[in-house]
């Protein structure tokens, strides 16, 4: 494979996991996060940070981003779960025009110029390739989808269910619903972290531009393009924007118009997503799958 | 110079406060945080200038830049918002992103990504009162602001509909069951708010001399930030919280020269008062 294509497949890569990061805070919780590069930004200038200033390896530096996004989660997220739903929006928007700004104006981040020098990471006392990383980054997808299957199994899971789809009922249940909220963003906001390590060690040059609102968005396009809440729905979000800029080419001038409509047309006739519950994409291919069976129409709404 | 930045603050103020209203208005009976608002702003920018060179006449151009953004919100919440109302928060959040993306992009692809110059002659004058000047623009703002939030109180508080609008805002459901038709008020809130942000546009577009695609970019977020910082969907608490954000923005980086990015204030703000006051300023618990 060319160079350029492992590129492009590293972005998407670290795009799916961004996607599922913000599908456990907003699909899984229910809990409407526009924030979310923040603490991919967090998690990427942490290891940065520590790469180029500490001498800190890959091995280390990317758990430590993963640690202080979800610690700061922790921190930012506990004020805003307690407002009420529509103010987390807003609120989360905020910290992502505050973390932005702070990278670009205080000068022990780097300022306008960002952070250069960041490598590859190394293993058996040589830098890895770009193929070798980009498989690492597959590894990390895989342990984390297999992490999912578990987790949405357990009590966790279950809790998070009940709070995304009626608060109060939830909480009349006895279901500590901030705690759980909580747990969600932190778990998030970790993973978003992680991203932000790989996304730091990948493109070797990182800038506050990279973190901005812009970036919250295209990820939570992503997350509901594919399927709010599902599985593999972000998955499939991911790939298909992730590729969108380098299939679109040929109609450069036209891009994020494209984007746009593409993103309000999905949500006016198809809100589930693709692959969502009842969508048009899932009904087609049921319908190709047991097409000799004209009967169990009734049954796909499920 | 203090007063010159408190000037500033109030105008600037004063144009939040437009563009904030229809934000919170919408909301207050919808529930839907209404991003696109700010296309409806840049829209309402880009015909009055259109109306302008035109017809070369200001305040013509400020109604159809009024005119033009009226219709426009009309059709976003006929065409866009109403179908979505069952879905969960997030739907309608997503279609306003998306369509505030593609109008940003519609306005570069129509009228060119540079900045156009709105250059109009008003016919008011500045005023001064010893060092405290304000300019014609500035005066222009606060006579069409203020002349807006008139309107809007008398609408609100002496006319049936306005009273079939306060009462929406409380309950929908139970407004409908004591005869308010609320497939109308929905439309005018949408109407009134829109007309408000074309205002905002057109002023600002003169107060600044110029108008780009991209001008309501920073208004979209910052809007939504004062409008929670006011309390949702309280109407002098969006004021007030305007107000505050046009004079702490103008004070914190004009008189203290605090090296920090202006458009970030607003957000600090909005984050320093939830953390004590959970409700916004004016909200209701």
């Amino acid at each position: 494979m060319s160079a350029y294509s492992i590129t492009i497949l590293i972005t998407v890569a670290i795009y799916i996991l961004l996607a599922h990061s913000l599908n456990i805070i907003t699909g899984r919780a229910g809990q409407i996060s526009l924030g979310h590069a923040a603490f991919f930004g967090i998690g990427a200038y942490t290891a940065g940070m520590l790469y180029t200033k500490l001498g800190l390896p890959f091995w280390i530096d990317v758990p430590l981003a993963a640690l202080s996004a979800g610690l700061i989660g922790a921190i930012l997220g506990i004020p805003c779960l307690r407002v009420r739903d529509d103010f987390l929006a807003i609120t989360t928007m905020g910290i992502n025009f505050v973390v932005e700004a702070v990278f670009l104006y205080i000068p022990f981040f780097g300022g306008a110029m960002g952070i250069g020098g960041i490598n590859l990471p190394g293993w058996f006392g040589r830098e890895m390739t770009k193929t070798e990383f980009l498989f690492v980054i597959l590894g990390v997808i895989i342990l984390i989808y297999a992490l999912d299957f578990r987790v949405s199994r357990s009590w966790i899971g279950l809790a998070w269910d009940s709070i995304r789809e009626d608060e109060t009922a939830a909480e009349a249940m006895g279901v500590d619903v901030v705690r759980f909220k909580v747990i969600a963003f932190i778990l998030g906001s970790a993973l978003a972290g992680l991203a932000g390590g790989f996304y730091a060690h990948f493109l070797t040059f990182i800038m506050p531009q990279n973190f901005g609102f812009g970036q919250s968005i295209v990820i939570l396009s992503m997350v509901v393009f594919g399927g709010i809440g599902t599985r593999w729905g972000p998955l499939v979000g991911a790939v298909i924007l992730g590729l969108l800029p380098e299939i679109s080419r040929p109609i450069m001038e036209y891009r994020t118009l494209l984007y746009g409509v593409l993103l309000l047309l999905l949500m006016r006739f198809q809100p589930s997503g693709l692959i969502g519950s009842g969508s048009i994409f899932l009904r087609m291919l049921k319908h190709a799958v047991k097409a000799p069976k004209p009967a169990g129409r009734h049954g796909d709404s499920s | 110079m203090i007063w010159q930045q408190l000037a500033n603050g109030i105008a600037i103020g004063a144009v939040y406060a437009l563009i904030s209203l229809g934000l919170t208005m919408v909301y207050g009976i919808l529930r839907i945080l209404h991003v696109a608002h700010a296309g409806i702003y840049t829209l309402g920018a880009y015909v009055g200038l259109f109306a302008f060179r035109m017809i070369d006449h200001f305040w013509l151009s400020l109604a159809a830049g009024m005119i033009g953004a009226g219709i426009a919100g009309y059709l976003v919440q006929r065409v866009l918002y109403m179908p979505l109302l069952h879905l969960p928060r997030i739907a309608p959040l997503i279609v306003s992103i998306g369509l505030f993306t593609a109008m940003e992009e519609a306005f570069r692809l129509i009228a060119g990504p540079h900045t156009l110059v709105y250059n109009a002659r008003i016919g008011l004058s500045k005023i001064s009162f010893g060092s405290f000047q304000l300019t014609e623009t500035q005066v222009l703002i606060l006579l069409v602001s203020t002349a807006a939030l008139i309107f809007l109180w008398v609408f609100l508080t002496r006319t049936r509909m306005g009273l079939a609008m306060r009462a929406c805002a409380m309950d929908a459901e139970i407004a409908s069951t004591f005869g308010v038709n609320v497939g109308a008020v929905i439309a005018v809130n949408f109407i009134i708010g829109s007309f408000m942000a074309g205002a905002a546009g057109v002023l600002i577009g003169v107060y600044d001399n110029q108008v780009w695609p991209t001008m309501g970019s920073i208004p979209a977020y910052k809007a939504l930030a004062i409008v929670v910082l006011g309390g949702l969907g309280s109407i002098p608490g969006t004021v007030l919280a305007s107000l505050t954000v046009g004079l702490a923005e103008t004070f914190f980086i004009g008189v203290l020269a605090v090296p920090f990015p202006r458009d970030a204030v607003a957000f600090i703000a909005m984050i320093l008062v939830l953390m004590f006051k959970p409700h916004g300023l004016l909200g209701k618990a």
